[in-house]
């Protein structure tokens, strides 16, 4: 019976073996235990799409360009991926939706790498092939029991840090490269103390020449803790512990709880999901925060027709371990679709994600029990963007103002102040049931008349918009109502 | 540009609202009628000002399970501040699908501000 799938095609004959007797079973129907994933694939020309799907199919699971006889070693029909459906991509002639099922046992347990190794590793040069683009994955619970997860979720978060019926509010640190430990130390002191709960290292602040790890957070946990005696609230600062080495990243880490830190911070695409899932397990023991930063994940997730969406990656993230993770902010500087964010920071705080092709959501998604991960809106926003940020993210988000609170006229603290008033002003009137984006400039401008550090916020920014088309357009289709290609 | 104005010494704050002016009666009617929109379960605790920085602030009564009066809600919050003029006292919105709590901010704050 397997070898029947290698026999020579009569149709195709490019020198790709055909794959889909043994790979293309459209009458399957997924177990709930099978990992679902799904492509957004373009064939080389003259592959037939069927094909295509299986090929794809069998290279990110048991299959090889080869018959080996190895195979009957085995059984194949219990261990093979299964392309089992195909959906056309609405606007886009060329390329098409390969849905697979992958059985749970082809892959290791609690493990994110093992997982993303089969699913986008060879296959994404696979020749016959032109573009692959890995959009969904559907974890089955049974494998999302094996994970850790966030190792204290938002709920933890919000105990430990006494914040409550309200976003958290940051700020990253600028710039972002080049400040002495001590300069750098006020910075987060003088936001603190106006009225942020978190200030944060940038993504590429480690250990350079100009500021070393330890000073760093030396003077950074005084400005912490001297804020937090004056303000009566509590505050933490995102001490980046990323490094070049897992033993460099665990004594960085092991430093900042000695200093009492409450937060640390981890960039888990240029470190890895090992280092990130052993990080996130050290903080689950520990008994501290972890935020991530995504640095890279553009690379990976900005081209429509290649590589891998970003709720892919925010799903992995969750199973790896944070507690943060940058979302995108939809109204600030860089790319990010509404309802595409809305539907991966829903894929972050939910237990369970329902199927919505109109967020770019292709699979069911249970969460069981696992921790949510609270996203972060950072990248070019201001306090004119505050009543679109509460409305857009809820109160289960951290909001975060770099440019827009150090770039105050008179300073940080009066930055991080304009910032709070702003946040508690919509807080306030939308739970009176105010519609605080249309009402924004009306709630922000009475809020100014008793804060005259948001009224000259207010006039700092208000002709700063960031209105460039998005890249990455949703065109995910209608969903199940298409029958098979 | 105009004069640069020099931020103030650090004033303490009281978390969530903290940085709003003091509430007005309607204001604070308007919030809580929305914690009992939400459906969370309105509880109150106080606590001495040099305590405030514990998690566990005295717990006022029990939580008011299921209370929908706005003016329960208030009598409540009035009277915890009259058998305790020296403390803070907050208001608390217990979520029970999150076990978390939905809101919580100072409605009388000893010394006032």
């Amino acid at each position: 019976m397997l070898m029947e799938g290698r026999v020579s095609s009569k149709t195709y004959q490019a020198g790709v073996k055909e794959y889909r007797k043994t790979y293309w079973t459209p009458d399957y129907v997924p177990l709930d235990t099978d990992l679902l994933a799904v492509f957004k694939v373009v064939a080389q020309a003259g592959v037939p799409r069927e094909e295509a799907a299986a090929a794809v199919a069998a290279e990110s699971s048991t299959g090889t360009w080869t018959t080996v006889w190895t195979d009957l070693l085995t059984d194949l029909e219990y261990y093979k991926g299964r392309a089992y459906r195909i959906e056309p991509v609405p606007g886009d002639a060329n390329a098409f939706y390969a849905f697979i099922a992958y059985p749970i046992d082809l892959f290791e347990e609690g493990s994110v790498v093992n997982v993303l190794t089969s699913l986008v590793g060879n296959v994404f040069g696979f020749k016959a092939i032109r573009s692959l683009r890995l959009e969904d994955i559907r974890f089955p619970l049974a494998y999302v029991k094996t994970c850790g997860g966030p190792p204290n979720g938002i709920q933890m978060e919000r105990d430990r840090l006494n914040k409550y019926g309200r976003p958290l509010l940051g700020c990253t640190i600028k710039p972002k490269l080049g400040l002495s430990a001590k300069n750098y130390g006020r910075a987060v002191y003088e936001c603190l103390r106006g009225g942020l709960d978190f200030t944060k290292d940038d993504e590429n602040i480690n250990s350079q020449p100009f500021m070393r790890w330890q000073h760093r957070f030396e003077f950074v946990m005084e400005a912490v803790h001297k804020a937090e005696q004056e303000t009566g609230e509590r505050k933490g600062h995102y001490l980046n512990v990323t490094a070049p080495t897992p033993e460099e990243m665990y004594k960085r880490a092991e430093f900042a709880k000695s200093l009492g830190a409450p937060i640390i911070m981890h960039d888990f695409l240029t470190a890895g999901f090992t280092a990130n899932t052993g990080l996130a397990n050290w903080c689950r023991e520990n008994g501290i925060l972890l935020h991530i930063h995504r640095a890279m994940h553009a690379v990976l997730d900005r081209n429509p027709l290649h590589g891998i969406h970003f709720r892919v990656l925010t799903k992995c993230l969750r199973l790896s371990g944070g507690d943060h993770l940058h979302s995108g902010t939809v109204v600030g500087k860089l790319e990010g679709d509404r309802e595409a964010t809305i539907g991966w920071i829903d894929l972050m705080r939910e237990p369970f994600v329902p199927e919505n092709r109109t967020r770019g959501i292709f699979f069911d998604q249970d969460w069981g029990a696992m921790p949510g991960v609270m996203p972060v809106a950072s990248g070019g926003i201001h306090v004119w963007h505050m009543p679109a940020l509460v409305s857009i993210f809820g109160d289960d988000s951290c909001l975060q103002f770099g440019g827009g609170t150090l770039g105050h006229p008179w300073g940080n603290a009066a930055g991080a102040h304009a910032n709070r008033v702003a946040l508690e002003a919509c807080v306030e009137a939308r739970n009176q049931g105010r519609p605080v984006e249309r009402e924004g400039r009306e709630i922000l401008s009475e809020a100014a008349q008793y804060s005259p550090e948001l009224k000259i916020a207010m006039e700092t920014w208000k002709e700063i918009k960031f209105e460039f088309d998005t890249v990455d357009k949703l065109d995910a289709g209608p969903g199940l109502r298409v029958v098979n290609a | 540009m105009s004069e640069v104005l020099a931020y103030k010494a650090t004033e303490r704050r009281g978390e969530t609202f903290s940085y709003l002016p003091p509430m007005t009666p309607d204001r604070m009617r308007r919030q809580i009628a929305y914690l009992i929109a939400m459906n969370w379960n309105p509880a109150i605790e106080h606590s001495e000002p040099e305590k405030a920085g514990s998690n566990f602030w005295y717990l006022w009564k029990l939580p008011f399970f299921g209370e929908r009066s706005v003016d329960r809600i208030l009598s409540e919050l009035e009277a915890c501040h009259r058998a305790n003029p020296g403390h803070h006292v907050r208001l608390i919105g217990f979520d029970n699908y999150t076990q978390s709590q939905g809101t919580a901010f100072i409605v009388y704050r000893a010394g006032g501000r």
